[in-house]
Order: structure tokens, then sequence, then C-alpha cells
């Protein structure tokens, strides 16, 4: 009798879909070698609806709220780059209310996507007290984009041309009184995790990603900055009125999961600042005005308007119909989302509607990383990595 | 038959109504069984409002005033609940490991005195007992992760084995140094001896007698037993059993209903287990905190209560407050920071104790 050689073989786990910290619909096939990870195989598409193709069969308006649905936790920053992408095509210019309203809400969409983020984070290490502390702030964000839009999430508020309505003063005036108070529930939040010893034992250290590194695997966002570039489309290629803020951009030094909270800790600091100078402007003299472009063959009528003059029920007819013709090209336009730069690379063929949208969601490339980022690490490692990437899978899957 | 009759009389005894001399070993047992199971359902209900207060949420509010009988609901919801059982996973140990870890949990109850002279064993190596019975909880984490034959549990049960075993050690340790100043094994005795000297009695101010308490010249020690506590019941940020972010729920995983009920409660029981030996051990057991005439009118029952709830609840803020640990950090703090300090102040103490004299000697100076 022999004793046959016993095979020895990884443990395999499966991490998701239906897992607390997948964050969404995340499957990742872990190998493990006792606690320490060999290889990890992320499996993406629970979540694929076919965002881009469905809108190629869309106006260019009826696209926008598809946008809502990718990083459904910053919505209006994704639909930002699909309007500078339709208006770069077009040609349009926005209003100077319209490009501050944009600008405070992208830092509203910061601060949802920031909180968000940086919670869960704390989750995913174990602490289970900060999300809730956040999201009491994230509810009064969301009650801001319901004022202004009619939804909490889907706002469908950031349209070519501009934005969909004004702001009421009082709405101003609130998101003034709560820039002010805002930086105290953020100090909570941070004097609950940032000089936590068990907090930094989790995250320094781990994930670190060389600035290289995260050049070659296309990172952007809090990835690339928490590496140490300073790499920042609000001012490297200001959009909207991002050249006439003052705004700091933190930048990390060791790229690992702690540095990235830190900057998110800051930038939500600075977005604050940012909304503040928002504020102050929209209530100059000079921030009075249109919301929105008053070009009336791509922007409708109000409703008010339409009611009154023959030409505007033209207008408001053909464009909440057929919709505005772009003229034939391709054109690529990004903003700096919360989760880095998020881009819309649009193909018009010279319809109504866009012949090819492509969208460059920046999770897709940091979960790509995953295998990069977790190899020898710990298995709770691999929560805590996936914590600072911030994926959220509406935009991975599109 | 004389041992039959004296051993039904140990047992069963009722001498209100002429039957045996005793009363009955089955009747404290049971009266003890129901206040803690009672106990145990409050301080649950408290562990989850704690934690709701510390993340501004209201908590369990909605069965009855307060949301009061909020364990209540919960025992009839998990009792009335179909019992799954994985169809890899062995029977036998599958049942049998909630069964254990419940039972054990319960049996370290009885040497604990709730008051001077309430307690059902009055064993002269409680201590002995208590960490013997503790020891073996750990069968049941790694029976339950084992005999589910799920990745998941199975994962947990490793490192809850691994966990728990480390730090028993320097709970061990930790006791040996309440022991040198005791000079007992009887955990009445251990609470005695922290009313009749101490540092009140050296002061010349007895009635100050929360001083006496060995929580002040043992402080580290108290320290190091409060965070070791926290580790051997698997509480946050120790909970890497059961680590939610990754093991999703450690080897409760497959768990449902009534077995997976059994599991919580033998958890809380002894997580109230360590409550009270850390009161036992460290804060006096039943004395009151002033030996003066308002607060001596209190029944050391209560006192014993009030003190076991306050640890409790500085277990539960610990769960609302802190991040978990990683699995290697945990080893490290077990083995390389707890196990040498504690040895250290073994050494140390019986060094002290022997120079100085100081201790208790079973009351004999």
């Amino acid at each position: 009798m022999s004793v046959s050689e016993t095979e020895v073989r990884n443990f395999t786990i499966n991490f998701g879909p239906v897992h607390p910290s997948a964050h969404g619909v995340l499957r990742l096939i872990l190998e493990l070698d006792g606690e320490i990870v060999e290889r990890v195989d992320p499996h993406i598409g629970l979540l694929h609806r076919g965002t881009e193709k469905l809108i190629e069969s869309k106006t260019y308006l009826q696209a926008v709220p598809y946008f809502d649905r990718l990083d459904y936790v910053a919505p209006m920053n994704q639909e930002h780059a699909f309007a500078l992408a339709v208006e770069k095509l077009l040609g349009l210019t926005v209003p100077r209310r319209g490009q501050l309203i944009r600008v405070l809400y992208s830092e509203i969409g910061r601060l949802l996507a920031h909180l968000m983020n940086v919670t869960t984070q704390a989750m995913d290490v174990g602490a289970l007290t900060p999300p809730l502390w956040g999201f009491e702030q994230r509810e009064k964000l969301m009650v801001f984009y319901e004022r202004a839009s009619g939804a909490r999430m889907h706002a469908a508020y950031f349209r070519p041309g501009g934005v969909h309505q004004d702001l009421p003063q009082a709405l101003i005036d609130d998101i003034e009184t709560f820039c002010e108070t805002f930086p105290k529930a953020l100090a909570d939040i941070d004097s609950l995790l940032t000089n936590n010893r068990i907090f930094k034992q989790r995250n320094v250290d781990i994930g670190v990603v060389k600035l290289e590194d995260a050049w070659n695997w296309g990172f952007s966002g809090v990835l690339v900055r928490g590496s140490g570039a300073a790499w920042d489309l609000r001012k490297s290629q200001p959009y909207e009125c991002y050249d006439e803020m003052e705004f700091d951009v933190p930048i990390g030094k060791n790229g690992d999961c702690y540095d990235r909270y830190l900057i998110r800790m800051e930038e939500m600091r600075q977005s604050t600042r940012i909304m503040k100078q928002c504020v102050d402007k929209l209530n100059a003299p000079e921030g009075k005005g249109p919301v929105s472009s008053l070009d009336g063959k791509v922007v409708p009528p109000s409703r008010g308007e339409m009611k009154k003059s023959m030409e505007a029920l033209i207008h408001h007819f053909k464009l909440y119909t057929e919709g505005y013709k772009v003229p034939a090209g391709e054109v690529y336009a990004a903003v700096e989302a919360p989760k880095g730069e998020f881009g819309v690379y649009l193909v018009s063929d010279g319809t109504n509607k866009p012949y090819r949208c492509k969208i460059r969601a920046p999770g897709f490339a940091h979960l790509s990383a995953m295998d990069f980022l977790c190899r020898g690490h710990m298995l709770a490692d691999v929560s805590a990595i996936l914590g600072s990437l911030d994926i959220v899978f509406g935009e991975v899957d599109r | 038959m004389d041992f039959i009759t004296s051993a039904l009389d140990y047992l069963l005894g009722i001498p209100v109504l002429g039957w045996g001399t005793h009363v009955g070993f089955v009747y404290m047992a049971l009266l003890l069984l129901v206040c803690l199971l009672v106990f145990t359902a409050f301080i649950l209900l408290a562990d989850r409002k704690i934690w709701a207060a510390v993340q501004i949420r209201r908590g369990p509010n909605v069965v009855g005033p307060f949301g009061l009988f909020q364990s209540f609901a919960d025992l009839l919801k998990f009792a009335f609940k179909e019992v799954v059982i994985p169809a890899g996973a062995d029977k036998v140990l599958f049942i049998m490991a909630p069964l254990i870890t419940a039972t054990l949990a319960l049996g370290a109850w009885a040497v604990i005195p709730v008051n001077a002279g309430w307690v059902i064993a009055d064993l002269n190596v409680g201590i002995l007992y208590i960490l013997a019975i503790s020891s073996l909880g750990v069968y049941g984490v790694i029976i339950g992760g084992w005999a589910s034959n799920s990745k998941y549990p199975f994962l947990g049960s490793l490192r809850s084995a691994a966990q728990m075993v480390s730090y028993e050690v320097s709970i061990g340790l930790v006791i040996i140094t309440v022991l040198l100043c005791v000079g007992s094994l009887n955990l009445s005795d251990i609470v005695t001896a922290q009313q009749e000297m101490g540092l009140a009695h050296t002061l010349g101010v007895p009635w100050l007698s929360f001083l006496n308490w060995f929580w002040l010249p043992l402080f580290p020690m108290f320290v190091i037993f409060y965070v070791s506590a926290l580790a051997e019941t698997n509480r946050p940020p120790f909970d890497l059993a059961e680590g939610e972010s990754e093991l999703v729920a450690g080897f409760m995983t497959e768990y449902s209903s009534t077995p997976y009920m059994l599991f919580m409660l033998g958890e809380y029981i002894s997580i109230l287990l360590m409550c009270a030996m850390t009161t036992i051990l460290f804060l006096g057991g039943w004395a009151s905190p002033i030996d003066l005439p308002p607060f001596t009118w209190i029944p050391g029952v209560i006192w014993f209560v009030l003190k076991l709830t306050l640890v409790f609840f500085m277990f539960a803020m610990a769960k609302a407050i802190v991040p978990r640990y990683r699995y290697d950090q945990l080893m490290r703090i077990g083995w390389k920071v707890f196990l040498p300090i504690s040895l250290l102040t073994v050494i140390v103490l019986a060094f002290i104790l022997q120079l100085t004299g100081w201790g208790w000697h079973g009351g004999v100076a």
C-alpha cells in the first residue's frame, strides 16, 4: 500500500456578490494561503445595464438620466461630464449663474461621495458607527438635491446648456448655513477615525500604490493624489468657473489606504470652501441672471413662456419630441468626479441621437488593479483596500 | 438507601415543608438560571440601545415601552423558525456546537457569588473551575465552524481557536496576580479580601472602600483583563471570528433559528460572566463603594449587578467606537504585549508581596 503524495492547493473563497463588504455586486475569487491572499480575480458585470448602448437610441436630453445611475452616490457629477461633452459639440456656453450652480452641486456631489466612502471604508475595517454619523450629513445634502431638482438621487438637473431650474434663494441660504455647520460634523468623524490606533493599524501601509504604478494602471482622482501627484482636473484643465475658485489639492506621500482616507477628508473641507465661494458669488449681483443658455434651439423655454409665445411652444414641442441635432464630430469631456476622472467620449453623426457614447468610469480602472493591490496582503486587508478604492458598481458595470 | 435519601435532600429538599434539611440545589440553580436569562435579555437590549445612541439612532423601540420586550420577541422569532441544516453539514456536530457553547457559558455561573454566601457552588477552586469551563468554550466555536462544512465558518473557527487560546494565557496570568494578593482560589474570599485590606485601610479612611479594591493597586492588570475579556468573548475590536466585513458572520454563517440563538445566548452569557469576573476580581464584588449607612443599606446583590452593568457598559461602548483588528495584529497584542507585561507583573508582584508581607493570607495577617 502506498501513500499518495498529498496535493496542496490554495483555499479558494468566493467573496461576494452577496457579501457584507462587497460594495454592491462585486464578486471576487480569492485564492488564500491561510490568511494570505495569493490571487484576486474580480468578476464584474452583475449590474451591467447596457447604458452606453441604450444612450445610442435616446436623444441627447433623454440620455442625461442614465448618467445619474452610473455612480449613484454622486449623480450630478456624471451628468456634468455628459453636459460638457454635448456643449462642446454644440459650441454652447453656459451663463455664469448656471456655471456657479453646477460647481456648487458638483461639490455637493463630492461631499456625498466622500462621506459615503470614508465612512464605509471605516465600516470595512470594522467601525460601524461612522457610517451613521456620515449619513446624517448626507441626508441634508440629498435634501439639497431634492430642493433643486425634485429628486434625491436621480436628479437629471445638469442639462446640456446649463441647469434645469434656478435655485430658490432660501435654498442658497440653507446651503450657506450647512457650509458653516458641516466642518463641525466632519471634525466629529475625524475624531473617531484619524488618530484611532486601530484604524491606523488597519490602513497605514496597506494597499500601497507607487505613483508610476498608479499612472500605468490608469488610476485617477484620489488614487493618484494619494501617491503624490497633484493631478486634479479642476486645477489642471479648469472647466466651468473652477479657475475662479480658491481651493487646495491635497496630496499623499505613501499611497496607502490611510493617505487616501486623509485626502478624502481634506477634499471634503476644500469642497466646503468652494461651496461657500459659490454661494457668495451666487448672492453677488454678477451671479444673477439666467441659469442656462438662451439658445432656444437647445434649451427648452420656461413653462410660462411656452404658454404665451408661439415660437416657444414650437421649441418646446420639438425639443421634447425630436430633440436637437448636434453637429457631426467627436469630443471627449472629462470632469474631476469624486472617484477620479470621469470622461464621456461622444461621437455625433449630426442626428438627434449620439452615434456612440463611451463612458470612462474611474472605478473600472481602480477595480482592475485589485489583484495587484491585494496580492500578499491578508484577507482582512482585501476589504480595507476595496473600501479605499471607492468602488460603486453603477459606474463600473454601466 | 441512605445515600439516595441524602442526595435527594441535597437536590430537591424543601425544609419549610419539613422535607429534607437543605434548600434543594436544583431550586437555587433554577433561580439563578431564570434571573440570569432575564437579565441577559435586558442586557442584550441595553447593548443595542447603547450602540444605537452612539450612532444617533433610536434602536429597538417598537416592542413594548422603549422596546423593552424586544429580546423576548426575538426569542419567539428564533424559536419558531425552521432549523436549517446545510446539506453538507455534519448534523450531530452542527447541532451540538451551539449546545456546547450555551451550556458551558451557563455552567460557569455556578461559582459566581452575587452576594455574601449567595453562590450555588462555593468551590475553593472557583477560579480554576471558571478557567477550565471558559477554555472549553472554544470547542463550541471550532465544532460549529467545522461542522458547517462551509468556507467562511471554517476560516472563522480557525481564527477564533487561535484567538481564544492566546488571550486565555494573559487572562490566566492576570488572575494569578490577584490570587497572589489574596492567597485563595475561592471567589468569595477574593471579594472579602478586598473589603478587609487595601489602600483605604492603609490611609486610615476604611469607609472609602472603593479605594480598597484591586482595580487601584493592580490598575494595569485591570486594563489588560478588560481588553483580554473583550478578546476572549469575541467582542469588537476582537470580533474576528465573526468579522462581518471579511467573513460574513464567521462560524455562525450557516446557523439559523434556535441554534443561532443558542450561540448568541452563550456569547452574551459569557460576556456577562467576564463582566462578573471583572467585578469580583477588581471591583470588590458585592461590596458597597462607600462603607457608610445610606450605601450599606442597599443589598450586596444590587451593588453586584450595578457594577456588572457598568463593566458591560464599557464593553458596549468599545463595540460602538472601535474598528476591528486584523488577525496578525490581534496575535501580536496577545503574545507580544499582554503576555510579557502580565508575566513580568506576576514576577514583580510576587517579589513585592514576599518582601513587604502585604496580602490577605486568608484573613491572617
